[in-house]
Order: C-alpha cells, then structure tokens, then sequence
C-alpha cells in the first residue's frame, strides 16, 4: 500500500474514533433533572423526557470504542500498520497448513516406500485411498470405480493405459489423452458401417459378415496404426482392445459407428499439481487393487 | 452542536448523515480501486476469448453464480477441496464478478481442467449420469443453441473501455470466432479456463 493511502486510512480511521468519543461524550446527560421533567419538545402533543442514556448503555458504547483501538494495535487495520499479533489471512492458513502436515503427513507417509502390491493387501491404507477416490475419482469413474460412459472402468482388469502400478500412477500424475480421430470423411458413409461391422466382429459378435470382411481392409489401413492389425489395442496411445467386448462409448451398431465417424476425445486430468506424492502412492494401491480383488473373484 | 438545528433542518441531516456513514467506504473501499494488489492482474491472466466470453455469458443467462460460488477462501478446509485461494488479481478482468454468496453446489473458481471436456458436457446434459446424488438441474439446450456471435465484438469492445487489454484484431475477430458454435461448447471452454494459474498441492 502506498503511503499515501496509508496515511488516508489512518488519518480517517483516527477522525472517526475521536468523533464518535466526542459525539457520546458532549451529549452526555449524568443527572436526572426531574421526574416528570421533558426536553421541551413537544410534537402532536406528544412529549419527551428528559433521561440520561441507560449507564449500561453508554458502558457499552465505551467498551465498544475501548475493543476498536485494542482491535488496531493487534490486528492490521491502521493502514501499513501491521498490528502487533502479525496476523495475515495469508499467515492464518499457512499455519493451518503446517499443523494439518504434521498431524497427517505422517500418516500418509507410512506408506511411502512400502511397494504398491504389498499396499493392495493392507486393509487401512485401502481404506484410506478408498476416500481419497471417493474426493478425487468418483465423479468420473464412479463411487465404485466402474466407470461410466467414456470413463474407464477401474474394476475389470482391463487398462487402456496398462496396469502395472507404474504405469496407473503415471496415468494419476500426468494424466492421460486417449484421442481418436474422426473417420467419417475418409471411411464415407459404407465405410463406417463396414468397418463397425468388422470390429464388432473382433469381439465375435454376430454382423453381417460380408460387410465385415469389406471393412477389414479399411481397418488396416486406418485403424491398425493404433489398435494392432489383430485389433488387441496399444497401451502406448490408449488404444482399446477391441476384441475382448469391453465398449468404452458403447458398444451398441450405433454407437460403434459413430466413434468410427466422429472419433473420440478422452481426457484424464493430470494430478500432479493437486495431490502430494505420498497421496497418489496410496491412490495408486487402492486402484492396483480394485481389479486384483476382482480378478481373484473370478 | 445543538441537536435542534439538526432536527429542524433536514438538509443539514442529510449532510451530517452522509458524512457519518461514509467513513466505513472512504476507509475500507475507496483504497482498493488504487491498490497494486487489488488492481492488478496476476502473472499469466489472459482476457477471456471470444469463446470463452460467451461462455461466462451463458454461465450468467442461466444463473450458474446463484448455486456456485467463484471464491475460495484462504481456510484449509477450503483449500484441501479446492484448491488455492482465491487471489484479487484473478478477477481483474471480471466485469461484473462472479464471486456469489451461496453453495448450493461445489465452489467452481478452480474448477478448470479439473475435469474433462467430455465430463463436463456428460454433467450438463444429464449432472446424475456423472454424479448420481447431485440435485443440480439439466441443461440440454445447449446443446442445440447456436452462438451467432453477433454482439460478442461489442461485448469485448465494452469490457476494453473497462480496462480489459482486448485489441483491434481480438474484436474483429470475435464474431467470427464464436459463430455456429453450440453454447456448450463456450460454456465447457469458460470452465475449463477457471483458476488454472495458481496450484495448491494437497
């Protein structure tokens, strides 16, 4: 703050506090001039007495004042000023911040060099990740990881980007972009259908299989740069396996076609900027072992 | 002073009274509009685009600011949620902001890049597809309403004269920018750009 304006509050903050200290003193009235006595004015007839201020009244003006001046020697209130207390927003939550640490970093870093796998059998640190899911995850992949729409399924032991706990966790800190481009202007409106036909029949759905098999060429061409001449996927650009009837955008004729035709644009946010190395560790194992546990039911 | 001559002449009152009471503004307000940290846009603030504008247009139009609030305050309750505190020079080039008083739903002042394009536009057609117990209203319309992109030059040109750095070719540009897009698309765009700047790890 400039001197200036510094100098502005303080000069009509101090105005203001003398005025008010004047204002209740110079009207004060300590004595009682009569007990019918009025101030003489009379309005309609009607008339006023003539009291002092109730004493608990006026105390509390004084105490209010009294507070207001303690209030800006402790806090910063008279311009640059910084009060005596140093209190900031700033420094309030910084505080909060550092107490919070101390109080739980420990307990996330526990954690921190036991390997994934070994965090996956540990009941409290699953319950611990299971909330931190429930906070950072859900909303996309569902309170019970299972996904949605064009939102992975966590469950299934099918991973677009791998499974390993490395590669879950890189998913977690950098996020993930599954792009896929429209074909529609290539393909035309026969091609899309022929090659949905054909990739539909990867997963030995029953299609027209003439026109699968006038898809497969155009599947070559275009969609095995990605998915693998067999169509098994490629981790390394979130390519699907389109053989094993799992349907990110559905797998319904229709919908197939239209990923075919318009594409598709998945999107993971990266988390490297919002949750601490020891949180993602655990995030990490709650979601390793989401699918183990599945497997294992299996 | 004798209260009689304040009581029998009203004009008089009225200066007294304002008087009084603009001490709190003269303090408290006055200062901010002068004030480096106040006025000033943070690092890396860039106006809104066209798109974008658009967006917070459509954000206002269907009463986004009543259920979310754009402030995070400096608690750590907040922060753990959300994310980084709210600063001043976020909101230099807000006319009007958009801070609201209520939460309904979640604070939205870091919601950028929090989620998806996709999410997002699951979450306004339908916000139970994504968020089963949520109670926030459908907005499928806009998904059919074409921005014509009409007024968004004029808009830009407005919001110039209040200080937002726009140039000759933003304005020109602008129809041109939004015309036939559909109003998800802006409103997905202006959300997505909310309170990327400042990061809080937690």
């Amino acid at each position: 703050m400039s001197s200036f304006w510094s100098l502005w509050i303080i000069v009509l903050t101090t105005i203001m506090l003398i005025g008010i200290v004047w204002i209740l003193f110079s009207n004060r009235k300590t004595k009682n001039t009569g007990p019918d006595a009025t101030t003489g004015h009379i309005y309609d007839g009607i008339e006023e007495y003539d009291n002092p201020l109730p004493a608990w009244w006026f105390y509390l003006f004084v105490i209010s004042i009294v507070y207001g001046i303690g209030y800006l020697i402790a806090y910063p209130g008279m311009g640059n000023f910084k009060g005596v207390l140093n209190w900031t927003q700033v420094n309030q939550w910084e505080k909060q911040i550092e107490q919070a640490e101390q109080k739980y970093g420990a307990i996330f870093a526990q954690y921190r060099d036991m390997p994934v796998a070994q965090l996956a059998q540990d009941a409290k640190a699953l319950k611990m990740g299971q909330r931190m899911f429930a906070n950072n995850c859900a909303q996309c992949h569902g309170g019970d990881a299972r996904g949605s729409y064009g939102f992975p399924n966590l469950t299934d032991g099918e991973w677009l980007f791998g499974g390993t706990p490395e590669q879950i966790k890189t998913s977690i800190v950098q996020g993930r972009s599954g792009l896929m481009p429209a074909w529609g202007t290539p393909l035309g409106d026969a091609g899309v259908i022929n090659v949905s036909n054909y990739v539909l029949s990867l997963s030995g759905r029953d299609v027209d299989s003439a026109s699968a098999e006038a898809g497969k060429e155009k599947f070559a061409m275009f969609c095995a740069g990605c998915h693998g001449a067999e169509g098994t996927g490629n981790i390394a650009f979130g390519a699907p396996d389109l053989t094993n009837n799992i349907w990110l955008y559905g797998g319904s004729p229709g919908l197939v076609q239209r990923t075919v035709r318009s594409g598709r644009n998945g999107q993971m946010p990266s988390h490297k900027n919002i949750l601490s190395e020891d949180k993602i560790h655990l995030l990490t194992a709650y979601i390793y072992s989401l699918s183990e546990t599945t497997q294992a039911q299996e | 002073m004798n209260h009689d001559f304040v009581e029998k002449n009203i004009g008089a009152m009225l200066v007294l009274t304002i008087v009084a009471i603009s001490f709190g503004g003269l303090v408290e307000i006055v200062p901010l509009f002068f004030l480096k940290e106040t006025t000033e846009p943070i690092e890396g603030l860039q106006p809104l685009t066209a798109q974008q504008l658009e967006g917070r247009d459509i954000y206002i139009r269907e009463g986004c600011n009543n259920c979310h609030s754009q402030m995070i305050r400096p608690l750590r309750s907040e922060t753990e949620r959300y994310g980084h505190y709210s600063v001043a020079g976020e909101f230099v080039y807000d006319h009007p902001f958009l801070w609201g008083s209520k939460r309904t739903g979640p604070d939205l002042a870091r919601v950028g890049k929090r989620y998806s394009d996709d999410w997002h536009r699951a979450h306004l057609m339908d916000p139970r597809s994504v968020v089963p117990e949520s109670n926030m209203p459908a907005y499928p319309w806009l998904f059919e309403n074409t921005l014509t992109g009409e007024n968004t030059g004029d808009k830009m040109a407005t919001l110039r004269t209040l200080g937002v750095p726009y140039t000759d070719e933003d304005i020109a540009g602008a129809q041109q920018a939004v015309a036939g897009k559909k109003e998800i698309d802006a409103l997905v765009a202006y959300l997505q750009q909310l309170g990327i700047l400042l990061k809080h790890k937690r």
